[in-house]
Order: C-alpha cells, then sequence, then structure tokens
C-alpha cells in the first residue's frame, strides 16, 4: 500500500529554521535525510522523494476571469510549512508509521531529535477487492 | 506452442515461450549451481538476452538450450569475476575458474523436470517473506517477466523493485529455504502460501484493469496464466481447481465491470452480454468436476458462488438461496468477516433487508471489521432497499470516506447523491 509522507518543518527566525543552525547540526542533519532515502531505497519501498523550496518561493495561484493564472504569494506567516514529501510503498500501516516517525525523529541543534509533525495520508491505489460484497462492487 | 507453422517467429511467439521457458530453465540452473539468488540473476539476464536477438534473428532451434547455455555462461562469468577479485584482493592465487566452452545441450541432457516449476513456487511464494516480495519474486522467477515489467505494473520505479526483488531472495538465503520439494508434511500450508500469493497478483490485476494500456502487463491474465500452471502440476488438488475457476469467473465479467472512463459498475448494474462465456464454461466446468471429486475448501465455495452469479441470464434470476447456503457453509470454515458480511447481504436478498440488517449489527463488535468502511455500504445499500434513503445517504458518503480506491469512492458518492436527490 502506498502512502505520502509529508514532512512538516516548523518555522524558525526568519524562513527556515534550519538557517539557524550550526555547521555541523546542519551537516547531521542532511547526513541523516540521505541515510534515510537509501535506506528506504534499499527496502524497495521508495516510490518518489522531492524536497520543497522555503515558503519565500511559494505562490498561490488561481484562475482569472479569462482563465489566465493569477498568482499571489507568497503564504501568509504559518508556524509549519512542507519542507519535503516522499511517497512510499509499504506492506502495513504500521511500516509507514515507523518510517513517518523515523523523519520525525530527524536530528536537530546539539543533535537532539526535532521531532516534526509528519503526516502520513493513504494514496488512493488500492484494488476493489473481488472478494467484496456483490452490493457494494 | 504446436502450431510451429507461420507464427514461431513473430515477437508474441518468441515472448510466450520465453516466459513458459523461464521457470524450466531456472530449475535446471538453480539446481547445477546451488544458489537460487545467482542462479535467477543469471536467467534473468538471459532472459533480457534473448528478447532481443531473438527478435532480431528469430527463435533458435534449442531456445529451451539456447537459454540455458548463455545463464550459464553469465554464471561462470560472475563466479569468474568474483574469483578475480578476491584474487586481487588477497594476492592469493585461488583456484582458477573452469574455462568451459558452451553449446547448446539438447533438451534431454538439461534434465528439465516439471515439479521444478513448483518447487520454484513454493520457494517464492515462503512465508518467510513479506506478500510484496513474494508477489515480485514470483512474478520474476516463475513468470519470466523483466524487473522493468513488474515495476511498471506496480507503478513504482525499476530500481525499488530491483532493490525489492534482492532482498526477497536474501531472505530466502537467510531463512535456509532448500531448492527442494516441501515434506508431505508441510505440503498442504506451503500450498496455502502459493495460493495466497497467487490470489494477491490476481486482485492487483482486478485493480489496474479499467482503461486499456498496452505497455503495462496485465497481472490478471498473468495470475490466471501461473495458477493453470500450478494445476497442471497438481491435477488432483480441489483448492487449485477452485482457485482457478474463481479467477476465470470473476475474470470474465471484466469488460462489463467498468466504464469508459474506470468508473465501478456493481454486478447487479452490469451488461451480460458483455461476459466472457468461454472463461464462464471453463470455470463452471472446474468447479463441477472438484465438486465431484470430494473435499471442498474456501477457494472451491468462492468459485462456486461466482459460477452461481455468472450463471444467471439476468439479475433477478440470480439463485439468492444457493448463494445463502454456500455463504453458510463458507462463514463456518473461515474466520473471514468479509465472508460474513457477505452472507448477510445473501439473507438480505432470500429473507429481507431487516434480516440482513440485523446480521450486520452482529459484525459491529468483529475485531476487523470494526469500522471498516464496508459494513457503511452494506447498510446503505440495504437502507435504499427498504426505501430509507435519509439513512442511505449518511452511511453512503461515511463509506465513501473510508474507502482507498478512486473507482469506488467515486460509485459510493454517485449513490448517496442519487439518494440524497430521492429523499
Amino acid at each position: 500500500m502506498k502512502y505520502m509522507m509529508m514532512m512538516n518543518a516548523p518555522r524558525g527566525n526568519g524562513e527556515y529554521q534550519i538557517n539557524d543552525w550550526s555547521p555541523e547540526d546542519f551537516q547531521a542533519h542532511i547526513a541523516f535525510m540521505h541515510a534515510f532515502n537509501r535506506q528506504l531505497s534499499e527496502a524497495g519501498e521508495m516510490v518518489a522523494c522531492e524536497g520543497l523550496t522555503p515558503p519565500a518561493q511559494a505562490k498561490l495561484v488561481r484562475a482569472g476571469k479569462d482563465g489566465r493564472p493569477v498568482t499571489d504569494g507568497p503564504f501568509p506567516e504559518t508556524k509549519e510549512f512542507l519542507a519535503g514529501f516522499w511517497i512510499i510503498d509499504v506492506d502495513s500501516a504500521e511500516r509507514a508509521y515507523e518510517l513517518a516517525a523515523a523523519i520525525s525523529a530527524a536530528p536537530g541543534p546539539g543533535g537532539a531529535p526535532l521531532n516534526m509533525a509528519v503526516e502520513l495520508r493513504p494514496v488512493m491505489s488500492a484494488p476493489p477487492d473481488p472478494a467484496a460484497p456483490s452490493l457494494t462492487r | 506452442m504446436t502450431d510451429r507453422g507461420t507464427s514461431t517467429n513473430t515477437p508474441e511467439f518468441a515472448e510466450h515461450l520465453l516466459r513458459e521457458l523461464a521457470p524450466q530453465v531456472l530449475g535446471v540452473v538453480a539446481r547445477k549451481c546451488g544458489d537460487f539468488a545467482d542462479a535467477e540473476d543469471a536467467v534473468q539476464e538471459a532472459l533480457i538476452a534473448a528478447a532481443t536477438q531473438w527478435r532480431a534473428a528469430g527463435v533458435p532451434t534449442n531456445p529451451r538450450g539456447w537459454l540455458y547455455s548463455v545463464a550459464m555462461r553469465r554464471l561462470n562469468d560472475r563466479v569468474r569475476s568474483e574469483s578475480a577479485r578476491r584474487r586481487r584482493e588477497n594476492e592469493a592465487a585461488s583456484e582458477h575458474a573452469h574455462e568451459q566452452p558452451f553449446v547448446s545441450p539438447p533438451d534431454a541432457e538439461l534434465g528439465v523436470m516439471t515439479d521444478d516449476t513448483l518447487v520454484l513456487l513454493f520457494m517464492c511464494c515462503h512465508s518467510a517473506l513479506s506478500p510484496s516480495s513474494a508477489i515480485a519474486l514470483t512474478l520474476r522467477a516463475v513468470g519470466g517477466l523483466t524487473t522493468a515489467e513488474i515495476a511498471s505494473a506496480f507503478l513504482v520505479p525499476e530500481a525499488t523493485m530491483a532493490q525489492r526483488i534482492s532482498r526477497a531472495k536474501q531472505s530466502i538465503k537467510s531463512s535456509g529455504v532448500a531448492f527442494r520439494m516441501p515434506t508431505d508434511d508441510d505440503l498442504a500450508e506451503r500450498l496455502g502460501a502459493v495460493m495466497h500469493v497467487l490470489y494477491l497478483i490476481f486482485n492487483e490485476g482486478y485493480a489496474s484493469s479499467s482503461g486499456p494500456d498496452l505497455h503495462r502487463v496485465d497481472l490478471s491474465a498473468e495470475a490466471i496464466r501461473l495458477t493453470r500452471m500450478l494445476r497442471a502440476l497438481t491435477p488432483d488438488n480441489g483448492e487449485v481447481a477452485g482457485l482457478l475457476a474463481l479467477m476465470l469467473l470473476t475474470d470474465a465479467r471484466r469488460a462489463a465491470r467498468s466504464g469508459c472512463h474506470g468508473e465501478l459498475i456493481p454486478l447487479d448494474a452490469q451488461d451480460r452480454s458483455l461476459w466472457d462465456r468461454q472463461m464462464i464454461s471453463e470455470g463452471t466446468a472446474l468447479v463441477s468436476s472438484a465438486f465431484a471429486s470430494g473435499s471442498v475448501g474456501p477457494y472451491l465455495l468462492q468459485a462456486a458462488i461466482a459460477a452461481l452469479h455468472d450463471e444467471s441470464p439476468r439479475v433477478q434470476d440470480t439463485d439468492w438461496p444457493q448463494i445463502m447456503a454456500l455463504y453458510g457453509v463458507l462463514k463456518r470454515m473461515s474466520d473471514n468477516p468479509m465472508v460474513a458480511l457477505n452472507h448477510a447481504i445473501a439473507v438480505a436478498m432470500v429473507d429481507g433487508a431487516e434480516a440482513g440488517l440485523a446480521l450486520v449489527s452482529e459484525l459491529d463488535t468483529d475485531q476487523k471489521l470494526r469500522g471498516h468502511y464496508r459494513l457503511d455500504a452494506v447498510r446503505a445499500h440495504l437502507y435504499e432497499m427498504i426505501g430509507d434513503d435519509a439513512r442511505a445517504v449518511l452511511l453512503y458518503r461515511a463509506a465513501a470516506e473510508g474507502t482507498a480506491s478512486i473507482p469506488e469512492r467515486d460509485y459510493l458518492n454517485l449513490k448517496a447523491a442519487r439518494a440524497s436527490e430521492r429523499s
């Protein structure tokens, strides 16, 4: 079953809390993410992953009356923002929770776990069950 | 394969032949080299080489021998480069790998054993593997599919699928599963695991079969092909016959069960003229002969129920009393609450929706089914049957929120909208 894992990073001073970290803490965090991605690939569970630019570069887009794009942004101040996401393919919900918790505990300043909020959403890719009641399919 | 006339040099013929030969060649190579993981890699390389070379130059006169020779050569290359590496590292002269010239041996000398395919299935579907690993490995080692084809069937990157397969092989290695037939004591359980994996493959295909996608492997057809293979190897097993029949009788409705945008069309609204008559008659014949020959298991019972649906010319002709009786037997045999839910529906069709609703509410406390959206979906249908549209709307909507299948969600939301319009 596939899930999307969304890593919501807390805002710090300025745009991105990570900008305030020491070089060692920053490097440890990046190394953690690389190792995590490698493990996910080696486990045969990685479908995709991307990191996103900070909110300063984000735009809100709507179609105008003529159908042309109308852009707005950057986003209004929020406490947290989406810093990156993964799509994983795992055998159980428990395994997805385990992976999300591992991301949540990524190291921050002084190596202490960040305990970030990770939003986990099942991807709508489930096969309809042929054994399901005939009335419902 | 009996027609050796004009069709033997088409790409379809070559592909079909390759997939048939894959497990046979792997069986011989695995027995020869004693390492399943290495043998499997070598055979996969030989299959990929054959796919391009046979297309260009035609199928060789001894295709099995060709594949065997190429696989053994790859295996030897690997052994040689491995020992060369070790030599460099140790600076100790290790024994030279055998320099063996390879010529295609005749079939008779290959020692192809039909049991090998069965042993391979037992190995790939071993309970030491997670379901997703077992599925991937079975499709590659027994089905002869390439990693790229399997990856695209499951919509994951090829590298991810390659890792899954190599980890599956590592699990086999570390759990010490041997390349031989299970003992009689284990046989039933191991066969159960094989049937379960084949059923899961079929189920995956059920999901992706809406809308023709020529570049994606048809997993349902592949599951049916592998189950046919299993049936040929275990001709006296009623459950294997039942599983094959269940697949055929379910797949027979394929053309009718989704609309042109992939939307779900439930059994009672399907255009039955689109059902595949040939598959239905093959499936029903399998059910009848398996029933006649003795013990009856869960797959055979489900196949019998599917046959009753498939044999009804119109939805109102459905033999619900018989279906209710079969679900009753199935319910006593398995602790699957989905069976109990199906039984409740059959009861509703025979004794009325209230009787069905009473049975459904007994399932509210079931550990596995509690809070499951299918409880809401079934209740919604039953309330709709008795004309309580207001209640049906709420239950359809709740069910739509619980499913992880887009066609199912759309179907449930549409049912909710229609009930809402009426109420």
